[in-house]
């Protein structure tokens, strides 16, 4: 079997989806660890240090590519998959419970994923672009990082916007970390539960809380108080 | 009990179909839900009309043929049993029962609730099978299995391929079924020769047929009558990656 009819097969598809998936949960814990800087007292020294790191070094804009790359695939995937799906059953049926067999985030991934997505463009475009791009070519070092962060959360509309998002990753990764296990094949009744259980702890520990934590710390004037 | 039934009526293949309903009286609670329809059977027949066609076999939850849909759920609302297991007293007096066939590209309906689940014994025919030399049959301890693998192998076989997985599964993904057969034969020492192959050609079949893609909700898990895990399609993805990677 060649490569490319692995990756046409339903298993294959399976596979480069939760191969993309982990990546970018991978992406996360790391995105998150920078964020956290921010909760120094330092005036926002590790923070504007790390942005600076992130920047300019080589290695990172050789990830940055695979980063989006995996998002495109992710994304481009999963549409595809939804249409084949959608053709897998021509005819609906009139009477379908099937919310007593799964859960509603399980089954719509697409729905969760479409507004991560959504918040993932917004998101880049009020911090990624004039960081990494408009600030770094137009002149060094003319934002304050830290400082715009801040400044960024205190509009509590904002925050909100960025809690219901982080909200809908949280059930998005619920589900999604431990399927992209099971669909590598890592899964046996011995682990079934061990996985489930750190999906949830990733998901809602992790990510949910961790990420949350920034836009509300910052709103209620509990973090950046040194900058 | 008396109870409306809300069955959909089918007359071919190429018949777009519709919904009859019947109201029926008389019926105890202690008859299984094939009893039910037979005894509407009975009646239709008495009045001169065409009989509700509908699979089943052997009426005590091991050939799979007894496929319906009802109220919303395949084999009706009962965890781990077929409809020919499933009794009356699962309803109420007077309740509306709706009876959908199953629903799926790689299902058509036959005729009113019978699908055509031929795409099941060609996903077979593809790979799930041992080859073995003729001859006399060996002793059956001469080759030695470890106890777990032989309950593991064990629970995989009892898939009755009833097909509940895709008809329950909002992908109509047949990956239960599929993986408990590659699951049942790659945990066995007989399993070996084929077993690269077997994955290979077993997935091959079942895209062909026009199933669609897990994305390991768990509803065929919850709707199978036998209870077959969903650790399974992880095991298939397993031997699938690895037959690839391997070849
Ligand atoms: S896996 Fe379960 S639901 Fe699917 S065909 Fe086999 S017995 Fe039926
Ligand atoms: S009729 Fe055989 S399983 Fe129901």
């Amino acid at each position: 079997m060649t490569i490319t009819q692995f990756i046409n097969s339903s298993l294959g598809r399976k596979t480069v989806m939760a191969a993309t998936g982990l990546f970018l949960c991978v992406f996360l814990v790391e995105h998150l660890y920078g964020n956290l800087l921010l909760f120094y007292t330092d005036g926002g020294e590790a923070f504007i240090e790390y942005s600076h790191t992130l920047v300019h070094s080589l290695f990172i804009r050789i990830v940055e590519i695979f980063l989006f790359a995996a998002i495109i695939v992710h994304v481009v995937q999963a549409i595809h998959l939804t249409r084949l799906n959608s053709t897998a059953r021509p005819v609906k049926y009139t009477e379908y419970k099937v919310g007593e067999t799964s859960n509603w985030f399980s089954r719509n991934m697409g729905i969760t994923g479409s507004l991560i997505l959504f918040f993932l463009v917004v998101h880049l475009w009020r911090f990624f672009v004039p960081y990494r791009i408009t600030d770094a070519v137009g002149g060094e070092g003319q934002i304050n990082v830290a400082q715009d962060v801040k400044l960024a959360f205190q509009n509590g509309w904002y925050v909100l916007f960025y809690l219901v998002s982080i909200a809908f990753l949280t059930f998005h990764l619920n589900h999604g970390f431990q399927s992209a296990f099971k669909s590598l094949g890592l899964n046996s009744k011995k682990h079934e539960q061990l996985l489930s259980v750190s999906g949830s702890v990733f998901a809602f520990g992790i990510v949910g809380i961790g990420f949350a934590s920034i836009p509300v710390l910052f709103y209620f004037g509990i973090a950046g108080s040194t900058f | 009990m008396n109870l409306t039934l809300k069955i959909w009526r089918q007359k071919n293949a190429k018949d777009k179909g519709g919904f009859a309903l019947y109201t029926i009286d008389g019926i105890s609670e202690d008859m299984s839900f094939l009893e039910m329809i037979d005894v509407l059977n009975e009646r239709l027949i008495g009045k001169n009309a065409e009989p509700v066609a509908f699979d089943h076999d052997c009426r005590e939850g091991i050939c799979g043929m007894c496929s319906m849909f009802i109220n919303g759920r395949a084999h009706g609302p009962w965890a781990g049993t077929t409809t020919c297991q499933l009794h009356m007293r699962a309803f109420k007096d007077g309740d509306t029962i709706t009876i959908e066939p199953w629903r799926a590209a790689g299902f058509p309906v036959v005729k009113d609730l019978v699908v055509d689940r031929s795409a099941f014994d060609r996903i077979i025919a593809s790979g799930g099978f041992v080859s073995v030399n003729t001859g006399n049959a060996k002793d059956a301890n001469n080759i030695t299995i470890p106890k777990p693998d032989a309950d593991e192998s064990f629970a995989a076989a009892a898939c009755i391929g009833c097909g509940a997985c895709v008809a329950s599964c909002k992908n109509s993904s047949a990956m239960l079924f599929v993986s408990a057969k590659v699951s049942q034969l790659a945990l066995l020492p007989q399993g070996q020769v084929e077993r690269k192959q077997r994955v290979q050609s077993m997935v091959a079949q079942m895209d062909a047929e026009g199933f669609g893609n897990c994305t390991n909700t768990g509803s065929c898990e919850a709707e199978c009558p036998k209870e077959i895990s969903l650790t399974h399609i992880a095991r298939m993805n397993r031997e699938y990656m690895m037959a690839n990677i391997m070849e």
